[in-house]
């Protein structure tokens, strides 16, 4: 059990990785869901560079850290980060959306080592949390338990009943992660229905709220070491993230909510991406 | 039967602290004891049965043995996803207990009637279907179930099947022949076996020698004594609370018909492809839809006729 050794501070470059392991994996599946992955790169790469106790030898072990990615259409973000962090080969990241692999298009356990939770239904994950962390509550285990969500995806009365309970039983083991793109399947979440005053809501329900830039790994990391108990409330990080992320041509827009890179969109993509890369690898090399 | 399921797992739990309780805010007078005794293995979840789904998922992945509990289609229907992309694809250990199987909450009206529940629990991977007859039934299938690994439905009854009491003969998955008969056989599954037995007795008055056999478990099914029953008699009459469509007809008719085995006829009494718009306690509605001995009776004679 530990903190990954080769990234620690350097998050920035495991996101880096990611992003671009995201934007081969669609383009190579044909796959949608680019920018909801781009969309919480950092968000994953703190937390599995940084913050959770994991072991990738071992991924099962019983006192890991708990990540349940409930937004389970950015599963391509949670492969792609596992792999870089030696949890499997990064040559298996080809398979996803082929024609018999394991790596779905929606997050699944099976056949995937690391991966805790499956989900592609959203409004599922949150109350799977609450139920890990009542479990360690019951068990009194020291291990935490997180959850992404998207922004649509509290459109779902279920996270609700899971938002009422969590904070009638005071989970402080459980931190919800908001990945507040502000855009979901169709249009802005304001048009679709208005989420704000959003952090109002979960302050209302009881809970400890922290806002953060979703892409700022020193303030994210401050963040995910305040949220961890908080005396008797769970927390919900709301990060104020840009869909699309770390792509200039890709950000803020519903369209990369379903299309594929390809061709010259994809060349380009990845060239702006392995940019990123090549000055981070330098600059932690100098 | 619910006093049956509770005072069961009061027992279990005294054992095994890994078990534990979920309601959905039902139970008023049923649970209290259970909740006093074992307030560590006890959540009264509120109103809220698609979380009480996830929580229990969430809890089993974890190492406990989980039992949601609520009625009518408020531990399955309601919450129809969370059971299966949570609880079955993940193969969780979470028992979800109904009480109030078909009419058994009659006067409440359709919202409470529990009469499509086999057919779509059936039809989830992992997932297990189980129906007592009787209270004493229920606690021994409790004590089975237990044992078990997995996704399980409970589906209690407010009727009792009367079958006579017989502990050593009730096995998880395994029909009884509650009477022996070489005519006709009659299968039902869950409290309903009461109108079969009655009807058994009344063929026997007219010279007709019906097998009676109780199933306790839809999935899995005994097919061998389905089988039997196929061959050894000249037909079969499932008699279900529960719409015709996907429920004990619709699993005997399967069985049956992808083993290319047919026995000479296979009447199905059970309920219509559609909604009932009146009320009525259970023996009222059973009785309006012909889930009754006399309607069993003029069937199995018909058909013998026919046949």
């Amino acid at each position: 059990m530990f903190k990954h050794q080769d990234y620690g501070v350097k998050t920035n470059l495991l996101a880096a990785r990611v992003r671009k392991h995201i934007v081969d994996m669609t383009h190579l599946g044909g796959s949608s869901h680019v920018g909801s992955g781009l969309s919480i790169a950092d968000i994953l790469s703190v937390l599995y560079g940084e913050i959770m106790m994991i072991d990738p030898k071992n991924p099962s072990h019983k006192d890991r850290d708990r990540f349940i990615l409930s937004k389970g259409h950015a599963g391509a973000c949670v492969y792609a980060t596992l792999s870089e962090l030696g949890f499997f080969d990064k040559e298996m990241l080809k398979g996803h959306y082929q024609n018999g692999s394991t790596l779905s298009g929606h997050v699944s356990h099976k056949g995937v080592p690391g991966v805790e939770f499956s989900t592609g239904s959203l409004g599922h994950g949150l109350s799977v949390a609450a139920g890990m962390a009542k479990a360690a509550k019951l068990k009194n285990e020291e291990h935490k338990i997180f959850a992404v969500l998207s922004d649509g995806e509290c459109d779902e009365g279920s996270n609700w009943e899971a938002i009422l309970f969590s904070s009638h039983h005071k989970l402080n083991n459980l931190v919800a992660i908001i990945d507040y793109n502000k855009i979901q399947s169709l249009d802005s979440t304001e048009n679709t229905l208005a989420l704000e005053p959003f952090a109002d809501k979960f302050v209302a329900f009881g809970w400890n709220v922290l806002e953060v830039d979703g892409h700022n790994h020193d303030d994210l990391k401050k963040c995910f070491k305040n949220a961890v108990n908080e005396a008797n409330k769970p927390t919900v990080l709301i990060c104020h993230t840009t869909k699309g992320k770390g792509v200039s041509f890709m950000e803020n827009s519903v369209l990369w909510h379903y299309r594929s890179p390809q061709g010259d969109e994809y060349n380009l993509a990845k060239k702006e991406l392995q940019e990123k890369i090549d000055y981070l690898e330098e600059q932690y090399n100098a | 039967m619910r006093d049956a399921f509770i005072e069961q797992l009061t027992y279990l739990a005294e054992k095994d602290p890994k078990i534990i309780l979920l309601t959905g805010d039902l139970g008023y007078g049923v649970l209290t004891n259970f909740a006093e005794r074992f307030p560590d293995q006890y959540i009264n979840v509120g109103v809220a049965e698609q979380n009480m789904s996830g929580l229990a998922c969430g809890l089993a992945l974890e190492g406990y043995k989980v039992y949601t509990y609520s009625i009518a289609n408020f531990t399955t229907l309601r919450c129809l996803e969370q059971i299966r992309n949570d609880i079955c694809y993940h193969n969780a250990n979470v028992t979800l207990v109904s009480v109030g199987a078909g009419f058994s909450y009659g006067q409440l009206g359709v919202s409470h009637f529990a009469t499509e529940d086999l057919a779509i629990l059936r039809a989830l991977p992992n997932m297990s279907v189980i129906a007592p007859s009787d209270p004493w039934e229920a606690q021994i299938l409790i004590n089975q179930m237990d044992k078990i690994e997995g996704p399980k439905y409970l589906r209690i009854d407010k009727g009792d099947g009367g079958s006579p009491v017989s502990p050593d003969d009730v096995i998880l998955g395994e029909g009884r022949v509650i009477m022996d008969g070489s005519d006709i056989t009659l299968i039902s599954i869950g409290a309903i076996l009461s109108e079969s037995l009655k009807a058994a007795k009344l063929l026997l008055d007219n010279g007709i020698n019906a097998r009676v056999i109780s199933l306790n478990s839809l999935k899995p099914i005994d097919k061998d004594i389905i089988f039997k029953a196929a061959k050894e008699t000249a037909g079969i009459i499932c008699i279900e609370e529960h719409v015709k469509i996907g429920g004990l007809t619709g699993a005997v008719a399967e069985i049956l018909t992808t083993e290319s085995i047919f026995p000479g006829f296979l009447k199905s009494i059970s309920l219509p492809d559609e909604y009932p718009t009146i009320v009525g306690d259970q023996d009222f509605l059973r009785n309006y839809y012909g889930l009754c001995a006399e309607n069993i009776v003029n069937n199995a004679k018909s058909l013998l006729k026919k046949y």
